[in-house]
């Protein structure tokens, strides 16, 4: 788990990204996708954050957003000391080399004209001034690093299976040395027996090359084994965010309650007998989210002021960030704090 | 691929032989008479003499027969001949036309400069303008170049080129007089001015050709186009920090055209079939006007020897076609 003495990597602030809704004859502007809505996080050198949530809450827009893969609406990005929230296209490529991003479709993100040499090499061709050779021992360096046979070189992406794919896409990515990765789904288009090669070979790497990851995913235990802290987020808002043994252990937002209430138990015995909360209805639409509390449509511990004043993000015991009505009381915050082990 | 190559090249001559057979039995049933020309004083034996002096006294398939042996063994000898001065083909008899009792051959090589002049140049402007509007359109979607292209295109795809040659006769030639309304085969370039003639008489044609051409290949580069830059691999270039240019002439450009490609080249047996009605407007003789004078004057041999020169360049190409898309797209494997 990171502590405060590491060095922030990454700080998101306030992180807002909508788009435009266009309809009727004229294509007019008739409202707008709040697909992220005001973010705001720390990622420290060398940890994993987990990002969860349900299909559509604005994880995959998020992590794109925090690599400026779109154009922001507002809010502040800073990566290794730079701000590129406002950066432009210049600026952004060069800072290509420290950040990078592993995505979901492995088959989809590769471009199926390229061979493996070139997919890998190309970000080395672009930015940094190498020979011909050199290059190859970097592709062969990064196959290698990822397993791939060397032999595979000049094949084309359509030849290999979908694990073997996701390592040329992890092979691109780490290809220029980056510090911080975005790994946008990487195992939810694979089997389950490749899964968790896929998981353990990001694991190793994070160890052998120091690198800070952010994890985006709906698969809540595969975060639970590669995280060092976990962010929840729903309808474009992070409800919670803490260490992953306390929000496992303790959740404290009713949305994480009910999210981790719905992991499948193992156990037939616990299973019997779990409690489970499920929830009622339907996400709202993020182009017309609720008045107050994002989930406050759905929540089963709703309160009046749910409905008028949307709780504000904060701190409510070292570590542990959630945005809910539930622990703005300050007695309960205390409350709660003292029930943290600490 | 090679071996590929060979085997459509092998399956492609039973389906020509098959095709010739289908265009001989198509003009036999055809209504008419070659020696409907004639003046009537001419008595109906001596019109029964010349029909069978031109062999159609002899029944349906020794007539076939005899075509196949000249056009597939007699004629090429002659080009053999007139290539490398031998006289194998010496006596034999050529495929020969009835209008003017010379060998359809001969006229068809006469004819081919200018329709590939025209309408070939014609077909490559139209390329060279299509793509980069495609492009932009796609990159640009629904901006005001994007809609200015389309409506242009709509334009170019829907008013017939009958319709956009006669306009543009009444507009640059009658009304302003910049541009000869008849194209004049005879010309010979051999100096600056007579270039320039050449040059002024082709615009017209070219022009009307190359927007029907246009119309149709940008819409194609820009579907393409569109459906490639929204892939998740556009997003990794992006992510991998290469240029914009890079982004969309590398990686998007480069997987749209594999169709595109293909689409071109199955459009180029059109160039060498001429544009029968643009060509009949600006009264290009080429071989689209060929063969429209020659069903006129049931000149059926010329007809025959026509057709089936335009079926083996469309299987031809079709080959082309797919030779190229595999070459293109490495997913595709043919053997």
């Amino acid at each position: 788990m990171s502590d405060a003495r590491a060095a922030k990597l990454v700080q998101v602030r306030d992180l807002k990204m909508h788009f435009p809704i266009h309809a009727g004859v004229l294509r007019t502007r008739v409202g707008e996708v709040k697909a992220v809505d005001g973010v705001s996080f720390d990622i420290y050198e060398g940890e994993t954050l987990g990002l969860v949530g349900e299909s559509g809450c604005g994880k995959s827009t998020c992590g794109r957003a925090v690599l400026r893969l779109y154009d922001l609406t507002s809010g502040s990005v800073r990566i290794d000391g730079t701000e590129i929230g406002d950066a432009g296209p210049q600026r952004l490529r060069r800072m290509r080399r420290v950040m990078q991003m592993v995505f979901q479709d492995p088959q989809a993100s590769l471009n199926p004209r390229m061979t493996v040499a070139g997919i890998i090499g190309e970000p080395l061709v672009e930015h940094m001034k190498m020979s011909r050779k050199d290059r190859q021992e970097r592709i062969y360096q990064l196959m290698d690093a990822v397993g791939l046979n060397r032999a595979f070189a000049n094949r084309y992406p359509h030849e290999f299976s979908g694990g073997q794919r996701q390592r040329i896409g992890i092979a691109r990515a780490l290809a220029l040395n980056p510090k911080f990765i975005i790994c946008d789904e990487p195992i939810a288009a694979l089997d389950v027996s490749i899964q968790a090669q896929v998981v353990n070979l990001l694991e190793d790497l994070q160890e052998e090359f120091g690198l800070t990851y952010l994890f985006i995913s709906h698969d809540l235990s595969m975060v639970r084994h590669i995280a060092d802290r976990v962010a929840v987020m729903y309808l474009g808002k992070i409800a919670e965010l803490a260490p992953r043994d306390a929000i496992y252990a303790e959740p404290l937002h009713p949305y994480t309650q009910a999210l981790l209430s719905a992991v499948p138990e193992p156990d037939p015995v616990l299973h019997d007998t779990q409690q489970r909360t499920v929830l009622k209805g339907d996400v709202p639409s993020p182009a017309k989210p609720p008045e107050g509390c994002n989930f406050c449509t759905r929540c089963p511990r709703v309160m009046d002021v749910c409905h008028r004043i949307d709780p504000e993000y904060r701190e409510v015991a070292p570590g542990r960030y959630v945005a809910c009505h539930l622990y703005n009381d300050a007695q309960t915050a205390e409350q709660t704090a003292a029930a943290m082990p600490a | 691929m090679l071996n590929y190559t060979i085997r459509r090249l092998l399956i492609s001559i039973p389906t020509l032989l098959f095709i010739s057979l289908a265009i001989f039995l198509l003009l036999e049933l055809a209504p008419g008479d070659p020696m409907a020309q004639v003046p009537l004083t001419v008595p109906p034996e001596v019109k029964q003499a010349m029909r069978e002096a031109l062999g159609l006294g002899e029944p349906v398939h020794i007539r076939f027969w005899k075509w196949i042996v000249q056009f597939f063994w007699t004629e090429p000898l002659h080009l053999f001949d007139s290539w490398f001065g031998t006289a194998w083909a010496e006596g034999q008899q050529r495929v020969i036309s009835w209008q003017t009792r010379s060998p359809v051959m001969e006229i068809v090589a006469q004819r081919m400069p200018q329709t590939l002049w025209v309408v070939g140049l014609s077909y490559i402007i139209g390329t060279l303008i299509a793509l980069p509007i495609g492009i932009i359109s796609a990159y640009r979607q629904y901006s005001i170049f994007d809609q200015i292209g389309t409506f242009v295109s709509m334009v170019g795809f829907s008013v017939p080129t009958f319709f956009t040659g006669v306009l543009l006769i009444v507009i640059f030639s009658v009304k302003l007089g910049w541009f000869p309304s008849i194209y004049d085969t005879t010309l010979v370039v051999n100096d600056w001015s007579s270039f320039v003639l050449q040059l002024k008489q082709m615009v017209m044609p070219v022009f009307v050709l190359a927007l029907y051409n246009a119309a149709q290949i940008s819409r194609f580069m820009r579907a393409s186009m569109l459906d490639n830059l929204n892939q998740d691999y556009v997003r990794t270039a992006r992510a991998k920090g290469l240029t914009e240019r890079v982004v969309v002439l590398l990686h998007v450009l480069r997987n749209s055209m594999i169709p595109v490609v293909t689409v071109i080249a199955l459009g180029v047996p059109t160039v060498f079939g001429g544009a029968i009605i643009t060509e009949q407007v600006f009264k290009v003789n080429g071989l689209g006007q060929l063969l429209i004078t020659a069903i006129q004057a049931n000149d059926l041999p010329m007809v025959q020897s026509l057709t089936f020169i335009f079926a083996v360049l469309i299987v031809l190409f079709n080959l082309i076609a797919d030779v190229l898309y595999g070459l293109l797209d490495p997913r595709i494997r043919y053997d």
